[in-house]
């Protein structure tokens, strides 16, 4: 893989990896035929973000012919490359970006003014495909509007409300702030904001409704939308259903896939301790019987083409499948204890933790996908967690 | 100048009198080299050098000449004590350090030997503080033995350059490694951090590099954690020699001006971590 970036769009480059890290810890990277896509994903997958900059964006643009590559890491050394933004656009003249296949390294050169060269070799990891199930075309409600509409909404939020509700009817559209408990409603401050159908460039609603999301992320996309001016375009349906916020231009689709709450888990009330009903319960250490689990991440999308997914996971069946496994392991126990945790202490002094566990687990109950394509996946799968599985109770 | 009446009588007891109508000049430049607790204070009539020393492996030197004073009244060939730099840079802004223009503090520094404290006169709009400082025997600087006819490579560059690499150092780098070659790179700055390494090259033919001497090609290594602290002088100077000699020791020289528009340097030395000779 080989690309050049030119002048204002190494910022825009750079700003879009800010983005991704308000997201997940790690940048996934993979050069497709259609361009560049840079992905993150949160630790209790409930939040999924990707860019996908495409061809004409760089002033030069090869991928590996044949093979496919893809490479996670650390998003904080990627940031690293870029750090001082206000620099960026003054100093930067062009960015290079090289994969050095023998030592497994990607390579980026900023060639700045007055002849300063500053290589970063950045060690990485081959990862599994990542991509999420969405689609916004069977969205049932569609808006958008220029950046500065959604960030004078959310900049009253203050930055400890996690989560936000989104109300909408034919005219009008409602935020806000989403508290849990009952009890809490009496000592909590709620802030709620109006905003008119004619505020918005586009608002088509099919469905009223609320949804439930997490603000964290949102703000993420929301300053990359404001400093490229691009609006923004917001997808959703019923509760559960993720929400899908984008922003396009000609040579670059971000995208911002947000799980939501589902509808029984927004209607508990005398809720405190041990009443998180509405959640699966304790699912088996048999992993075949959990269909939410055959499953990560790994799914056709309708962006991508769909052969070039499939393909790879079967090639690499062992060593992916068993990732899969062990992290699905390592998210259910997370899952539980993280439960445990919560009843007994205030939530959230972590901000990278899920704010709300119950959004993992809708998002992936709501996104099964119904075509035979995808089924065949996860079959091979489970045969192959069944035999390897480290929960396996007679080792135990 | 109020505070020079006050104490004229006490003058013939001092051996050191220095004063500045903008205690500024003195304690900018001493920011730049307080990462540890004590100086060694070195008076001579070319004026005062401070030092302060860490690991006895780097060594960061202030200078500031005579002329920079209004007043500096030295009655031996060397007068030298120790004392705490925080302690000075406290007093020194103990009017809150305001930056409005016309309003400054006056001082007044003055020692009577060895055994008695570090005197300041400090006045600020008819207000005035004496602050008294204790002082420790001196220890005697490392003598680095860097001489010029020493030096194997030298490059002047541009501060504003250096500045924004320094900033952006990878601090999960145990070390800072420098290359200074006549061939490519010319001037490298490494690191090797947990995600990677990265390197800064500064071509030869630079505008930012004013002079470039490299004769032969040199790659040392130095301990982050020693170097990092000269990113202050950095931040303040405008330009900044980097001399090597043929050891792999490592001169830093800036060339500061203060409020006044007046020279000084500040000046670090520092041991190489291994001795890497050629790539």
């Amino acid at each position: 893989m080989d690309c050049v970036v030119t002048g204002g769009n190494v910022k825009v480059l750079a700003k879009a990896i800010h983005s991704l890290s308000r997201i997940g810890e790690e940048l996934y990277v993979e050069p497709q035929e259609d361009g560049l896509a840079l992905r993150s994903v949160n630790s209790s997958r409930s939040a999924y973000a990707c860019f996908l900059f495409a061809p004409l964006f760089f002033s030069r643009f090869t991928t590996p012919s044949g093979q496919t590559f893809r490479c996670k890491m650390a998003i904080k050394s990627v940031q690293a490359v870029f750090r001082s933004l206000a620099s960026l656009e003054k100093t930067v003249e062009k960015c290079h970006i090289q994969l050095d296949e023998q030592k497994n390294r990607l390579t980026f050169t900023l060639h700045c003014k007055h002849g300063l060269l500053k290589t970063h070799n950045l060690s990485f990891q081959d990862s599994e495909s990542l991509q999420a199930v969405f689609d916004k075309d069977s969205c049932a409600n569609e808006f958008r509007s220029q950046p500065r509409l959604l960030v004078d909404t959310v900049i009253h939020f203050p930055q400890s409300v996690d989560e936000v509700t989104v109300s909408v009817n034919d005219e009008r559209m409602w935020f806000r702030n989403h508290v849990e408990d009952e009890a809490e409603q009496a000592r909590a401050m709620l802030t709620e904001l109006c905003l008119a159908s004619d505020e918005f460039d586009h608002f088509a609603v099919k469905s009223h409704g609320s949804i439930t999301f997490c603000l964290k992320e949102l703000r993420g996309l929301l300053v990359f939308a404001e400093s490229t001016g691009l609006p923004i375009t917001m997808y959703f349906d019923e509760p559960g259903s993720p929400v899908v916020l984008s922003v396009t231009d000609s040579v670059l689709e971000g995208n911002f896939v947000l799980a939501t709450l589902s509808e029984d888990a927004g209607h508990r009330k005398n809720n405190s301790r041990g009443g998180r009903s509405p959640q699966p319960p304790p699912p088996p250490d048999d992993f075949m019987n959990d269909d939410m689990d055959s499953f990560i991440i790994a799914m056709d999308t309708s962006m991508a083409p769909g052969p070039s997914t499939s393909r790879p996971s079967t090639s690499r069946s062992d060593y992916s499948t068993c990732s899969k496994q062990s992290t699905a392991a390592n998210h259910r126990t997370r899952h539980r204890s993280e439960e445990e945790e919560e009843e007994e202490e205030d939530n959230t002094d972590d901000l990278d933790r899920p704010p709300n566990k119950k959004f993992c687990s809708l998002f992936f109950g709501s996104v099964l996908p119904p075509s035979s394509q995808m089924t065949t996946q996860p079959v091979i799968s489970q045969e192959v967690l069944a035999s390897d599985s480290e929960d396996d109770p007679q080792d135990e | 100048m109020p505070l020079l009446t006050q104490s004229q009588a006490d003058d013939e007891e001092y051996v050191l009198v220095a004063s500045l109508d903008n205690a500024r000049n003195l304690s900018n430049i001493l920011k730049a080299i307080t990462f540890k607790d004590h100086a060694i204070f070195s008076a001579t009539p070319n004026g005062l050098k401070v030092t302060v020393e860490d690991s006895k492996c780097m060594q960061a030197n202030a200078f500031i000449q005579a002329e920079i004073f209004q007043e500096f009244t030295i009655k031996e060939d060397l007068v030298g004590f120790q004392v705490n730099l925080t302690v000075l840079l406290d007093c020194l802004n103990i009017f809150g350090g305001s930056t409005v223009p016309g309003v400054s503090t006056a001082l007044r520094m003055c020692y009577k030997g060895y055994g008695y404290p570090l005197t300041l006169f400090l006045e600020e709009g008819g207000v005035v503080t004496v602050c008294k400082i204790n002082t420790q025997e001196p220890e005697e600087p490392i003598d680095f033995e860097f001489c010029s006819s020493n030096v194997t490579n030298k490059v002047i560059l541009l501060s504003e350059s250096l500045k924004e690499a320094f900033s952006e150092l990878d601090m999960t780098s145990e070390v800072l490694q420098i290359t200074m070659s006549p061939n490519q790179p010319y001037f490298r700055l490494s690191t090797f951090g947990n995600s990677g390494n990265a390197h800064y090259d500064y071509p030869k033919d630079s505008d930012m590099m004013e002079l470039f001497k490299c004769t032969k090609t040199q790659t040392n290594r130095y301990k982050m954690s020693l170097l990092k602290p000269s990113t202050k002088a950095l931040a303040l100077s405008c330009k900044v020699s980097v001399r090597t000699d043929s050891r792999g020791f490592l001169s830093l020289q800036y060339l500061v001006r203060n409020d006044d528009g007046q020279i000084c340097f500040v000046e670090y030395y520092c041991c190489p971590d291994e001795e890497v000779e050629e790539e």
